[in-house]
Parts: C-alpha cells; sequence; structure tokens
C-alpha cells in the first residue's frame, strides 16, 4: 500500500485550520438571512393549502390594497416559464400556474415593507382550488388508472432505468446460493439548521444581483438567465457562507428565489425572503423513499455471481434531479466486491409528496444499505465470518500502472477497502470479540461491519466547465478565485492551501473570494463530491501557472536555467545554489513593477472532469461517473435495550477511509466523523419524515428526531493511503463513502446482538421491541413444540 | 394594553447598556438580530430545538427566539459578538478553532454561548456535563465529537490560568 509523503509538503497532509473558522467562531461570517440591502422588502409566498389541486383563480386585490404592500405576483407573472434539472425534464414553474402538486407548492407571493405585512398580504391572496385525487406512495403510483401527477406523464414514471452485464439467469441457476430481500430506505430531511434565503435586486433594468444560499451558483445563473431573458453577463449570484447543504434544495431553485427575484424586479426594490424551518422541512427536497429488492447469488465459499437490484421509488412532485439519483443507485455496484453479473431495474414514480432529490450518498446510499445486510444475511447462512466473507470478495487494491475495470466500465486506479476492513477489524479486536457473549442482563451488545465506495469529482455531460484564477498582487499576497462554492465541507480551505503549496508560501498569503459570477470562472458546484478532485485540480493548475510566469522572471534575476527555480517557504531559489535566492515578496513586486505592465494572473482549468475517462451513460449504465472512487469500511457497536427496544452506538467505532491521500487531516476527521458516521447514526436510529396523504407530520426538529451531544458516539477515524494518480497530489472524495456503509453497519450490529433484522430504517425503539417481542414469542412456541 | 404598544427595554448587550422601544410580543432573537444588527445570532428553527440562536442572559444560557425581549429588561446579554476579547479569541473559540470542530458554522455561535455559560457555572465540567450543555445545540455536520474535545481543551486551558 502507498506510504505516507505529508514529509515533501509544507502545508498539505497535516491538519490545517480552516481558513474562515475565525469569521464563523466569532459570529462575523455572514449568511443569506444576514444580508440587507438598502431600501431593502421583505417577500412572502403564498401556499396551497391542497397537495393535488387545480387552480382555478386567484384573486389578489385585497393584498394590494394593504398599506405597505409594493408588489404582489402569481405564477402568470413567468409567462409559462418552466425549469429542472436538465432540458428534457422541465416540468415545473416557478409559482404554480394551473395544478398544485405537493401541499404547500407556492402560488403566489408579495413583497412589503415589512416581514409581519408581507405575510398579513400572503392571508388576504384569495385562491380558488378544485381538490383533486392524489398519490401518496410509488405503489398507488404505478396502479393502472391512478390519477397523473403530470398529464403528460403516464403511468406516473418519473424515470426508470433497466441494465444488464453479463447473464444473471445463468449465473443464478449455477450458484450455490440464491437469496432476495427487500429493504427500504425513508423519506429524510436534509437536516440543515440554515433555512434557505435569499436577497434579490436589480441595480438596472437589465442587470440582476441574486444572493442566496447556493451550494451551485452557476445553476440559477443559467435558470434566472433564461426566466428573466438576461444575458449571463447580466446576471450577477454571489454566495455567503452557507449553513450546509447536503444535496438538493441549496443545489437547486425554490418558490422564494423565483419570487424575491420578481417581485424585485416589480417593485423596483430589493426583495428578501427567508424561509422558516417549517418551510424548509415541508417543502424541500428531500432524500428519496426507496424499496430495494435485492437478488444475490453466491458460491459455496461466499463469492458473489450475481446481482439483480429491483427499485421502487417515491420522486415526489417534479422530476428535479431523479433522473441522476436513479442512474446512481446502480452505477456503483460493482464496488468495492467484484461482481461478474449484474442486473439493475429501477423506476422513480411521481407522488403528490413534496419532491425529492439529492442527498449525501446521492443514490449510492440506498443500494449500499440492502447490500451490506445482506451481506451478513448470506455469511450467517453459509456459516462465513461477516469481515471474511466480505474479504473473499473485495477488489485488491490495484498494482501501481494497472486498472481494474467494473463489469459497468468503471475504471479504478487505487482501491484500499482491503486494509480499511483489516484495520476496522483489528481495532475492535473481532476475533475475540466474536465469541464474547452478547447479552448483559438487560441491555445486548453487537458488533456490526460494513464496507462503502463513492465517485469521487463527478463527471456528467454538462456544464463541466470548472478552473481556478490565482492573482497575485504586488505585495505578495494572493487572491484565488473559484466558482466553487464550499457549503461547510471545507473546500475554502483545500483550495488555499493547494495554492500556497504550489507557489511555496503561507497559507495566510492566499485569500480566497466567495462566488461572485461577475468574477469568478464558471463552476458545476458542490456535489457528486466533486470539489477537492476538480476545483483542486484547476487551483494546482491555476497557481502552476501563476509560478511559471514568476519563475521566467526570477530565472533572469538569478541567473539561472528556468527548471532550476524553486518556490518554497516563501523564498526563490535555484535548486544547485540555495545562496541564489530572493524572497517571494521582493520577487512578485520586481516582476510587478521592473516589467511596467505586467500583471501575475494565473489561471488553470480541470481536465479530468471532461477527458479523463468516457462519460458514463445513464440508458446502459456503461461507463464512469468518477474521476476516482473513494472506499471505507467501517466497525459499529451498539447497545440495544431488549426491553424496550432502545439503541445507543457506543464509542467503540471504527471507521477506516481511503480517501487517496488526506490533504487536512483534520478536516477529513471531521468529516467522516460528523458528514459520515453521525449522519449514519441518524439514519439508521432516528431520521424519518412521517407522513399523511402528502402532509409532513412531523415538520420540526421537536418531532423530527435527530442524534444530540448525548447520543453522539466519539468514533475513532483511520486514514488509509493509495495515492490516486487522478487526484490532485492522491487525493480522492473524504466521507460521503463512509455515509453510506453507516446505516447498514449499525443495522448488522443490531443484528448481531438481538439476532432481529430491521430491513426499514430507521430502527426506531418501537420497531426494534416489536421485532424482539416477535423473536421471543417465535422461540417460546419451538421450545413449547 | 394593545398589542402594537411599545414598552421600554433598558438592558446591557455585550457590556454596552441600550434603551429601546418594542412591542411585547417581540422576541429577543428579532430585537438582537433586526434592531441592535448582531446577526451573529442564528434563526435556525424557532421552536427551541436547534440552539442556533443561544445567548447568555445573565451568564445562563438560553434561546433567544423563546425569550420576549421585555424578559431581557434590566438583565445583561451576551451575544457571539461580545465573547473575544478585541482580536483575542476566547480560549472556547480558539480550542474550537485549533481542533477543527467547525464546519458550516451555522450552529457555532449557539455552541461557543451554551459552552461559555456552563464554563461560568461549572468550570471543571465532566465530559458527560459537556453532553448535558450543548444537548440543546443541533449541528447536522461535525457529529459534535470535537466540539466536545474543544470545550474540555478550553476549560483546561482556563483552569491552567492562561
Amino acid at each position: 500500500m502507498g506510504k505516507e509523503h505529508a514529509g515533501e509538503y509544507s502545508i498539505i497532509g497535516k491538519p490545517i485550520p480552516r481558513v474562515d473558522a475565525k469569521l464563523k467562531v466569532t459570529g462575523q461570517a455572514k449568511y443569506a438571512a444576514d444580508i440587507e440591502v438598502a431600501n431593502m422588502l421583505w417577500g412572502c409566498v403564498k401556499r396551497s393549502p391542497h397537495a393535488h389541486a387545480r387552480i382555478l383563480n386567484i384573486d389578489t386585490s385585497k393584498a394590494e390594497r394593504l398599506p405597505g404592500v409594493k408588489a404582489v405576483i402569481t405564477g402568470k407573472d413567468f409567462n409559462g416559464f418552466t425549469w429542472g434539472w436538465s432540458q428534457p425534464t422541465r416540468d415545473e414553474e416557478p409559482l404554480a400556474v394551473k395544478k398544485v402538486r405537493y401541499l404547500y407548492e407556492g402560488v403566489a407571493a408579495v413583497a412589503a415593507v415589512d416581514e409581519d405585512t408581507a405575510q398579513e398580504a400572503c392571508d388576504l391572496i384569495e385562491v380558488e382550488y378544485e381538490p383533486l385525487p392524489g398519490v401518496f406512495t410509488p405503489f398507488e403510483a404505478m396502479k393502472e388508472g391512478a390519477p397523473l401527477v403530470h398529464e403528460n406523464r403516464p403511468g406516473n414514471i418519473t424515470v426508470e432505468y433497466h441494465w444488464n452485464f453479463g447473464d444473471v439467469e445463468k449465473a443464478f441457476a449455477g450458484s450455490y446460493l440464491v437469496r432476495e430481500d427487500t429493504f427500504q430506505t425513508p423519506r429524510m430531511a436534509k437536516g440543515y439548521i440554515e433555512p434557505p434565503a435569499t436577497v434579490a435586486y436589480w441595480p438596472e433594468t437589465d442587470r440582476l444581483v441574486f444572493q442566496g444560499a447556493k451550494g451551485s451558483p452557476y445553476f440559477p445563473y443559467r435558470i434566472l438567465s433564461r426566466c428573466f431573458n438576461l444575458p449571463l453577463s447580466n446576471v450577477r449570484i454571489i454566495t455567503p457562507f452557507i449553513g450546509c447543504d447536503f444535496g438538493g434544495t441549496k443545489n437547486d431553485m425554490t418558490n422564494g428565489d423565483f419570487s424575491a427575484v420578481m417581485l424585485a424586479k416589480k417593485a423596483g426594490r430589493p426583495v428578501k425572503i427567508v424561509a422558516s424551518q417549517f418551510d424548509a422541512l415541508t417543502t424541500d427536497l428531500r432524500r428519496h423513499p426507496m424499496w430495494v429488492t435485492i437478488r444475490t447469488g453466491v458460491t459455496k465459499d461466499g463469492k458473489i455471481t450475481a446481482i439483480h437490484t429491483k427499485i421502487v421509488s417515491d420522486g415526489g412532485a417534479y422530476t428535479r434531479m431523479s433522473p441522476l439519483t436513479h442512474f446512481l443507485t446502480g452505477i456503483c455496484m460493482g464496488m468495492p466486491y467484484h461482481l461478474p453479473n449484474f442486473k439493475h431495474d429501477v423506476t422513480c414514480y411521481f407522488t403528490n409528496n413534496p419532491s425529492s432529490a439529492a442527498m449525501r450518498g446521492h443514490g449510492i446510499y440506498h443500494t449500499t444499505f440492502a447490500r451490506e445486510c445482506q451481506m451478513d444475511m448470506i455469511a450467517d447462512e453459509l456459516g462465513i465470518d461477516r469481515v471474511e466473507i466480505r474479504h473473499r470478495n473485495i477488489i485488491k487494491n490495484p498494482e501501481p500502472g494497472t486498472i481494474y475495470e467494473t463489469i459497468n466500465g468503471a475504471h479504478i486506479a487505487t482501491a484500499g477497502t482491503e486494509e480499511c476492513l483489516t484495520k476496522v477489524a483489528e481495532a475492535v479486536k473481532w476475533e475475540e470479540r466474536k465469541k464474547k457473549e452478547r447479552v448483559k442482563g438487560s441491555k445486548a451488545y453487537g458488533m456490526g461491519f460494513a464496507t462503502g465506495t463513492y465517485l469521487s469529482g463527478t463527471q456528467l455531460s454538462a456544464h463541466n466547465a470548472c478552473a481556478g484564477i490565482v492573482r497575485v498582487c504586488e505585495d505578495g499576497s494572493v487572491n484565488y478565485l473559484t466558482g466553487a462554492t464550499d457549503v461547510g465541507m471545507g473546500s475554502d480551505t483545500i483550495g488555499c492551501a493547494l495554492v500556497a503549496e504550489v507557489l511555496g508560501i503561507a497559507l495566510d498569503d492566499v485569500d480566497i473570494k466567495r462566488v461572485d459570477t461577475a468574477f469568478t470562472p464558471a463552476d458545476p458546484g458542490s456535489y457528486g463530491s466533486r470539489v477537492t478532485v476538480l476545483a483542486g485540480e484547476a487551483a494546482i493548475n491555476a497557481a502552476e501557472d501563476a509560478k511559471r510566469q514568476l519563475r521566467e522572471f526570477a530565472a533572469k534575476k538569478l541567473g539561472a536555467m528556468e527548471d532550476e527555480i524553486v518556490f518554497k517557504n516563501r523564498q526563490v531559489f535555484v535548486k544547485s545554489n540555495h545562496a541564489r535566492s530572493i524572497s517571494w515578496e521582493r520577487l512578485v513586486r520586481m516582476a510587478c513593477y521592473d516589467a511596467p505592465g505586467r500583471v501575475i494572473i494565473g489561471r488553470g482549468h480541470s481536465k479530468r472532469a471532461t477527458d479523463l475517462h468516457t462519460l458514463a451513460d445513464f440508458s446502459t449504465g456503461k461507463g464512469d461517473i468518477g474521476t476516482n472512487y473513494s472506499f471505507t469500511a467501517q466497525a459499529a457497536e451498539v447497545e440495544v435495550d431488549v426491553e424496550t427496544g432502545v439503541v445507543r452506538c457506543t464509542d467503540n467505532s471504527v471507521i477506516a477511509h481511503d480517501c487517496g491521500f488526506p490533504l487536512n487531516t483534520q478536516a477529513v476527521e471531521t468529516q467522516v466523523l460528523g458528514g459520515s458516521y453521525h449522519q449514519g447514526v441518524a439514519a439508521a436510529l432516528y431520521e424519518e419524515f412521517k407522513m399523511d396523504k402528502g402532509l409532513t407530520l412531523n415538520p420540526n426538529f421537536v418531532d423530527y428526531k435527530r442524534p444530540r451531544a448525548y447520543e453522539a458516539p466519539m468514533t475513532e477515524v483511520l486514514h488509509v493511503i493509495t495515492n490516486d494518480p487522478f487526484g490532485p497530489f492522491g487525493a480522492k472524495e473524504a466521507s460521503e463513502g463512509s455515509t453510506c456503509s453507516a446505516p447498514p453497519a449499525i443495522i448488522n450490529a443490531i443484528h448481531d446482538a438481538t439476532g432481529v433484522w430491521i430491513k426499514d430504517l430507521p430502527a426506531e425503539p418501537e420497531k426494534v421491541y416489536w421485532a424482539l417481542k416477535e423473536k421471543r414469542e417465535k422461540e417460546q412456541k419451538k421450545e413449547k413444540q | 394594553m394593545k398589542d402594537d404598544d411599545l414598552k421600554e427595554l433598558r438592558f446591557s448587550v455585550n457590556g454596552r447598556p441600550y434603551e429601546l422601544k418594542v412591542k411585547p410580543k417581540t422576541l429577543l432573537l428579532d430585537v438582537l438580530r433586526k434592531e441592535l444588527k448582531l446577526t451573529g445570532t442564528r434563526t435556525g428553527c424557532e421552536v427551541s430545538a436547534c440552539g442556533a440562536c443561544t445567548v447568555n442572559l445573565d451568564g445562563m444560557a438560553v434561546r433567544a427566539c423563546s425569550v420576549l425581549a421585555l424578559q431581557a429588561n434590566g438583565r445583561e446579554v451576551v451575544t457571539i459578538e461580545g465573547v473575544a476579547d478585541g482580536e483575542k479569541l476566547h480560549p472556547i473559540q480558539e480550542a474550537m478553532v485549533a481542533h477543527g470542530a467547525i464546519e458550516c458554522g451555522f450552529c457555532t455561535s449557539g455552541m461557543v454561548m451554551s459552552a461559555r455559560a456552563l464554563l461560568l457555572e461549572n468550570p471543571k465540567p465532566t465530559r458527560e456535563d459537556i453532553r448535558k450543555a450543548i444537548q440543546g445545540n443541533l449541528c447536522a455536520d461535525s457529529g459534535y465529537a470535537k466540539y466536545i474535545e474543544a470545550i474540555e481543551i478550553a476549560a483546561e486551558k482556563i483552569q491552567g490560568g492562561e
């Protein structure tokens, strides 16, 4: 396995304090809701009380007459504009015009002098509806003659894929054991504490400024350009600090975003709309609920011969990112295990629920849960140790200079899963541990294992432009401009660190400009674990370009060949004679002053996003979605109260993570601890939206349960270093893969402790209680017989 | 009394005295964010569940979304803006930065304020005391572990008299 090479570097490969931490810890960081603009109005969205209804009439006259109201709009103001994730899926209006398709969908909006007036005016808008019967589960939606969510979409099908690699039926016929199980993943909130907020204004009639919590600001840039018929040059999206995203709503647009822009245009004044947490939890995008049926064939010694997955999914009211989500459910099934035959049938249905979309571990999360739980079931049935069966199937780390190709044509240059699994099993002393008694009094203790993988540096067919600009100021300080957005994961720090490392200067010398589409280069934004790998590559290339310009000048001044010039620790010197040197600051000043008119600006872009692999084909499932792939193995211990069914994750849990090379060890650890293990605990034990005919029954953080500090396990994180040839300084994504492996590890641990299987997440106390009771009763029956 | 009748509010925020006129129904959170422009106190859930708006009222950690502004009358409020000593960070802040606790930062103000109130009352907290003190502060992405450890580091540092 690759060795640590952190010693070669001045900045990366160590704990790097975040460049924005001081602003955040002192409260100075400005999030979207903190922005105020002179002469600003407050906006409010009028929402539908029906989950499915035709809009017959909207009367805004009373609202318009209310003193303090400055503008009122309805969907009609947008002149039939529709939008969506891709051109063929533009099925959503900024505000619903003819029909509402989910509860609380926006139908009108108001701008007024203060929040209370805006709210009061919304209440004065009279909307006449004709309620329609709805569909609220994919199983209702697929029925013949079911009400249609979109009249032009027969069968309520949002998207479907049917892929076939090898011959699964033949492989099943020749298998020693074939097992079929169905698992269910629930509808989940994204869980950000910061509700979306937007401030929009028109400094001139044909120029728009939009400041909002957007993790992919170049999405609104393009969508608003089309919506308001503006050239892109006149659309200015500025991102403030963002209080988490996790995919979905903050990548995308909301009723409030469009409304703020249209109201600002109509009122001729800036408009701010801040969503409440209630708005966020009732109307923002959620994780897709999926029913995953997985059929797996194995040989007698536990080697996988074939997998056939069949998935039914609830996409909610609009298509949004569902084509990508469902593509992702199958695209990484060929890892981290060798898979010789694979069939994938997945169908997503429209329902009258709020729309579903991307969420951490996007798509892969669901199938990893099913595969990893079933792996334990198979191991038990065959009498093979649960760690051992995984080892028998793991794709070995390819020798340097070789590539492993999965059955669907994904290319893996490095895979540290084997080392990860060995390390976690050793860390929790599995060999001794597995022989021990599970039950102690009213508590049962169990250990569960799971592996995970995730794509890193997503490659998609459109909008892949990703560049960086490095502007060297005459005093030696540097501005780094990127279109990539830090939604909390720490990519701003990584970008600055990469620029500083390449230029041989200090981290403090580099200042990052947050996204402003008027100045920063286009970038797809924060999704698919792409920023560090791709924007990182662009940052390195931009810094190299600036360095090349300075090197040329230094070579002349120091009387040496250009390739002899070294930049390190704020010094620039000749490799063969360190005494011939000049300070960074002096070199920069001379370069800027001695050569009149010279400005040092480096530019670079990511080539790997577009040129490295053949892009994946959604219809066949073949090809690469990632630039490279991260791997994880984890062990999680649970304590189950066998009387009450309450499950607690203990501190005895370990995650080993192969992110290629951890550029910032501290950030990787925090991400893996919080962004994946803790979120995994939440998904496994707590989180689920309870629904009743389109109504979210728990739209607040009191009733929507999430783990708190007293339930937070102090997990150990182990780094496995593989130095991937396709990542910046060997890096791959960190922590989305481990988001996927955490829930199955916990469910497997519950099974190890008690012998019961919870196949539908989350394992709430009540569910565990009934499962334990059922098991006890079955055992008692057996004893009587 | 009508809802709109203005009442006098005299209190101190971050050591500075203020005299304002507020409606009785006005929340402390709105006075801090909208009137005094102290936006470091975040609006998260508005139902006392997330703790992003935690401030210290006479040294106690309270949720500013669930305290009426008039309840602060005659009392001392400290917000996140009043924790550092000028440019010098408070040990709690310093530890959170150095230990890598902070991710998106939206819950951070509340975490600092809960930790500050804890250490004022109990300078030698156990790990369980710390977990209890920040149990009302939801964080979506840190997993709490590094916040807990950072507060332990800060407590030790304050004990050491630095």
